[in-house]
């Protein structure tokens, strides 16, 4: 069973339909023996990342998913779920989980496109992921694969964590992680076929670990 | 770089699909939920579903809709027609869709952009502008006036001033439906898509008058729109989604060809 994480901000119910779907065992949950008891955890996207710290804090979860993760807990992050992960954020000027090294940084509005108009902000929309890195979440993906992302700011992890680089008036990090943790951009949930692939892969990675 | 978008619309009336031509006459063509999966698998990249009758008895028949679209489909869709609440925004996102669209009531109470921006974040708010061209007028210097019901009540609003005060208010995207274009099958108003998506800076996406392949390259190219939306080209099997991005590719148009 993969725990998909609430922290009463992000949208849950999305990724629960997506997970329906493929057949992969979830709920959605805030309880410390349930997360323990998970098989891996999706931390999904949605909301701002000030407040969500503020409602993971009051729960105890952020201290609880550290220590998770230190002992191994597959853990995926989605959209704010991967950017709560790093050190600090932009958005709110909030502190953020530190169990990646990296911060978020807000798309600047002179940033051109390659019509040279300024960029569109959030970043909304299709877009490809280039791997710099091999990564198992993205097994029997086709490369020229596109992804839904729909965000303001974008993640900067340390450069030795960096996966993939997604092209919005400069090149940024849509994934990073290592194995067993990983952080992504986009919402494989909205991605159709390539994005719910994605998700399965993840589902593996925990199943056989 | 971003994929410009291929939209289809649904119109639904009583959890039935229809296709109004110019807003009258709708027939009834099929379920909603199955021509969604059937467009979803063909490369949709997004579906907008349009409520066309918004009574209150109508309403609870549109979120199950709702419900199971969202249970079938998984690329974004949004849903307009009779939104306009807080509470309806709610009660349509949490059946499952990722934006919600509001247009006469953003024009008679605009506070409803800003709150359902704050309430749930700018991205899930899509203001429709219907908008009809006009004599230039110190009220209407753009030309273009914003029209309600269908394109039956004139609102004496200039098209681009509300269009920059729908940005200001936290709008996420604009849906821009020309109504001398719509239904006519000649091409999007391309000289309105260009004033607007070259005036704000959030996605504008075409509305109105598609034909044919060319009708939508145009939109994104010279119309400068960030999408263009579909009906009854495809809903009645002129066109298939994938010849369309086929089309468009080859005329060096970037669209997500891989799902």
């Amino acid at each position: 069973m993969l725990a998909i994480l609430n922290y009463r901000a992000g949208n849950l119910t999305s990724v629960k339909r997506a997970l329906d779907h493929e057949g992969i065992p979830c709920r959605i949950t805030d309880d410390a023996d349930i997360l323990a008891r998970s098989r891996g955890i999706i931390f999904p996207g949605g909301g701002a990342a000030g407040s969500a710290m503020k409602n993971l804090r009051e729960n105890g979860l952020d201290t609880l998913l550290k220590d998770l993760i230190s002992r191994g807990k597959p853990m995926l992050g989605i959209c704010l779920g991967c950017q709560i992960i790093l050190d600090e954020s932009m958005e709110n000027s909030a502190s953020t989980l530190s169990i990646l090294s990296g911060s978020c940084l807000r798309f600047d509005h002179e940033l051109l496109d390659e019509h040279g108009d300024p960029i569109n902000i959030p970043h909304m929309g299709w877009n490809s992921v280039k791997l710099v890195r091999e990564c198992e979440l993205f097994r029997d993906v086709p490369q020229e694969a596109e992804f839904y992302f729909v965000h303001s700011y974008y993640p900067e992890p340390r450069s030795d964590l960096l996966i993939g680089l997604t092209s919005y008036g400069r090149d940024f990090c849509s994934v990073f992680g290592r194995p067993g943790l990983w952080a992504m951009q986009f919402h494989p949930e909205k991605s159709g076929r390539p994005g719910l692939k994605i998700l399965n892969n993840f589902y593996r990675y925990c199943m056989n670990i | 770089m971003l994929s410009k978008r291929i939209i289809p619309c649904l119109d639904v009336r009583d959890g039935k699909l229809t296709k109004g031509i110019k807003f009258r006459g709708n027939v009834e063509i099929g379920d909603p939920v199955e021509t969604a999966r059937l467009y979803y698998e063909q490369g949709a990249d997004e579906i907008v579903f349009y409520d066309i009758t918004a009574s209150a008895e109508a309403r609870g028949i549109m979120l199950q809709v709702v419900e199971k679209v969202a249970e079938t489909i998984f690329i974004p869709f949004s849903v307009g027609g009779g939104i306009s609440s807080l509470e309806d925004m709610r009660a349509v996102l949490l059946a499952g869709a990722e934006k919600v669209s509001v247009n006469s009531a953003a024009i008679k109470n605009p506070e409803i952009i800003s709150q359902g921006a704050e309430a749930f974040g700018s991205q899930c708010i899509v203001v429709g502008m219907d908008v009809l061209r006009v004599e230039k007028s110190p009220d209407c210097p753009s030309g273009y006036e914003m029209v309600i019901h269908g394109g039956r009540k004139r609102m004496n609003t200039d098209a681009l001033w509300w269009a920059r005060e729908v940005e200001r208010l936290g709008a996420g995207e604009i849906c821009l439906n020309s109504i001398d274009a719509d239904g006519t099958k000649d091409g999007y108003e391309l000289d309105l898509t260009r004033l607007i998506a070259g005036n704000v800076r959030i996605p504008v996406i075409a509305s109105g008058g598609a034909g044919n392949p060319e009708h939508m390259t145009r939109a994104v190219t010279e119309g400068r729109a960030s999408a263009a939306l579909i009906a009854s080209i495809v809903h009645y099997g002129e066109y298939t989604i994938p010849g369309i991005k086929d089309f468009m590719h080859q005329a060096g148009v970037k669209v997500r060809r891989t799902w």
